[in-house]
């Protein structure tokens, strides 16, 4: 008879993806969110590839403009009105599974960010994982924008992802205020 | 436009506010031929959901004429005679595809969905009219009102069926329904129903419909016993009498089968319990309910019964009889209403004649008469039993 072997913490490590490493990272702020999708990961990964679409569910984004190879310019709305641009440059393409990219060295702000698309086990749609960070520059500016971005990122991450689930699975994004004041979306398909 | 606006606790008026618009493209724009005022309403009315704003349109039981419609809807057209749910919701998300439109993902906007998944760890779906944890949608108390999703939820009545005979299907009616529903009801089981409001009343009449053998109606107006008494139910004023130990008498001592608690988080009554949770609700400290009904149906309802909760509840309970939930085997039932789910039954039973669903209804009132319906529905319950408003 075998003697019975003891189970290792590695044998027990949580299956969650949010781990507090992780979350906080060495980023000054960022956060991880996980939805359901009820819509093919491919539509949902070529919807997010395409960079132009996504003013149509991110509220701080204004605009981007596709440049070559990868690189997208991105017109943000910053804290207090401060509106800032950054240059973003996809960093690794698993087409249907994953995207990330980050800002180049000149950006005012340091962003990174990526999104997996996976089939649900059991047939439930697509589960999609978003993480996004920001890195604030240094100087008086610097501290402004890490003050009132400390929390934006897992607003931001918890809101963008409802709109994107909302246009994807409804086609348009859901609100209560009257037309001019509401989010851009139209219908996409 | 003309619409009812909330302006703070026992303070509404109608006001002119601008004209809804179209949004989004599956939205619709309603003309409203008749509205009401229901009893959760009077929870707002009474300043004890989170979330108001002032100027908030209220009202979530509405229908009407479609006016215009959004580019992306194929299934309504201008002219259509339509009854609108008051659960707003999306048609095609997890829970919609399963059936349920009050569990929808997607109709409460991004922004004003992180209140209620803190509040209850999920969001709560859009509904009309009711605070800014719904979505902050304008309500239906109005002259228009703009429906989202609406080739999805509001259902078309056909031409020549009276307003009133329908309008109710926006929420009490299947409230009701979905309450009785929820009881498993199986041939000669004894329904026992707290509260004799329009949903109570709405439950009782399904209950009947269901196949229940008795159904016991609970209440202290006595307009409101007799409306039950009208509808089939036995009755008892819980001024008059134990209630728990009248129904063991009146069940031999088994119980009732199911209870239903159509009254929620704003309880009547001087038992203990009920006083020690009314202070704590006013000082907003400790609890911010009054469940001495649902403690009450925990009691009183027989072992392994169903509890069946259409009434509203929106925060914490104290002194939760666990230990009777617990060791009796008990099934507790409760949500938000799946309307859509339940529309085209109800509809057919409308139009079959099968069930009355005007009787509760006590004062018809032109929308400019709005604040004066909600004073009195709150402060004689007796004789205001329903209230339709008319906005054209």
């Amino acid at each position: 008879m075998s003697e019975h072997t003891r189970s290792t913490d590695a044998d027990v490590v949580s299956t969650a993806y949010l781990d507090d490493d992780r979350v906080e990272g060495e980023h000054a702020a960022s956060s991880v969110r996980a939805v359901l999708i009820n819509r093919p990961r491919q539509e949902l990964y070529a919807f997010w590839r395409d960079f132009g679409n996504l003013p149509l569910f991110m509220e701080n984004l204004k605009a981007v403009e596709t440049l070559e190879s990868g690189r997208s310019q991105w017109m943000v709305v910053g804290p207090a009105g401060a509106d800032f641009d950054l240059v973003s440059e996809i960093t690794e393409d698993i087409p249907g599974e994953r995207i990330a990219w980050r800002s180049d060295d000149g950006s005012d702000v340091d962003h990174e960010g990526w999104i997996e698309f996976r089939d649900n086990a059991f047939g439930r749609g697509t589960e999609v994982r978003l993480f996004i960070s920001y890195d604030p520059p240094a100087g008086a500016v610097g501290k402004l924008v890490a003050k009132v971005m400390q929390r934006e990122p897992r607003i931001q991450a918890r809101r963008e992802l409802r709109r994107f689930k909302q246009l994807m699975e409804t086609g348009e994004v859901s609100t209560s205020k009257a037309p001019e004041a509401a989010p851009r979306a139209s219908r996409h398909f | 436009m003309r619409a009812l606006t909330w302006h703070g606790k026992h303070n509404v008026q109608v006001d002119t506010v601008p004209d809804p618009q179209i949004v989004n493209p599956r939205d619709a724009i309603i003309k409203i031929t008749a509205t009401a005022i229901c009893g959760s309403d009077l929870h707002l009315y009474d300043s004890m959901i989170p979330g108001m704003s002032n100027g908030d349109i209220l009202g979530h039981e509405f229908m009407g004429i479609v006016e215009e419609v959004g580019s992306g809807n194929t299934t309504l057209s201008v002219g259509d005679r339509v009854v609108v749910p008051f659960v707003i919701a999306c048609g095609s998300c997890f829970f919609c595809e399963r059936q349920m439109p009050a569990a929808c993902d997607n109709s409460n906007p991004a922004d004003k969905a992180d209140a209620s998944e803190i509040a209850y760890g999920y969001s709560m779906p859009g509904a009309f009219g009711y605070s800014h944890l719904t979505g902050g949608y304008a309500g239906g108390q109005a002259e228009y009102a703009r429906v989202p999703y609406s080739d999805y939820g509001p259902i078309k009545v056909p031409d020549g069926i009276d307003d009133e005979r329908v309008l109710f299907l926006s929420d009490i009616f299947p409230t009701g329904w979905m309450a009785a529903e929820n009881c498993q009801i199986q041939f000669g089981d004894t329904v026992a129903v707290w509260g004799c409001g329009p949903v109570g009343l709405f439950a009782i009449k399904s209950a009947i419909l269901m196949g229940a053998g008795r159904v016991i109606a609970i209440d202290h107006h006595p307009n409101r016993l007799a409306l039950a008494k009208a509808n089939g139910a036995e009755v008892l004023n819980y001024h008059e009498v134990k209630v728990r130990e009248a129904l063991m008498e009146m069940t031999a001592g088994i119980g009732p089968d199911s209870c239903i608690d159509a009254v929620g988080m704003e309880a009547h009554g001087f038992s203990p319990d009920n006083i020690i949770d009314a202070v704590k609700q006013e000082t907003k400290i400790l609890g911010t309910d009054r469940p001495h009904v649902l403690r009450e149906t925990i009691m009183a309802v027989r072992k392994g019964g169903t509890v069946s909760v259409p009434g509203v509840y929106g925060g914490f309970a104290d002194k939760w009889p666990i230990g009777a939930f617990m060791e009796k085997g008990l099934t507790l039932k409760t949500g938000q209403t799946h309307v859509q789910r339940y529309l085209p039954q109800l509809l057919e039973l409308i139009l079959e004649g099968k069930i009355d669903t005007t009787d509760l209804i006590s004062h018809r009132l032109p929308l400019e008469q709005a604040p004066e319906g909600y004073k009195n529905f709150k402060d004689n319950q007796n004789d205001w039993t329903k209230v339709v408003l008319h906005p054209h």
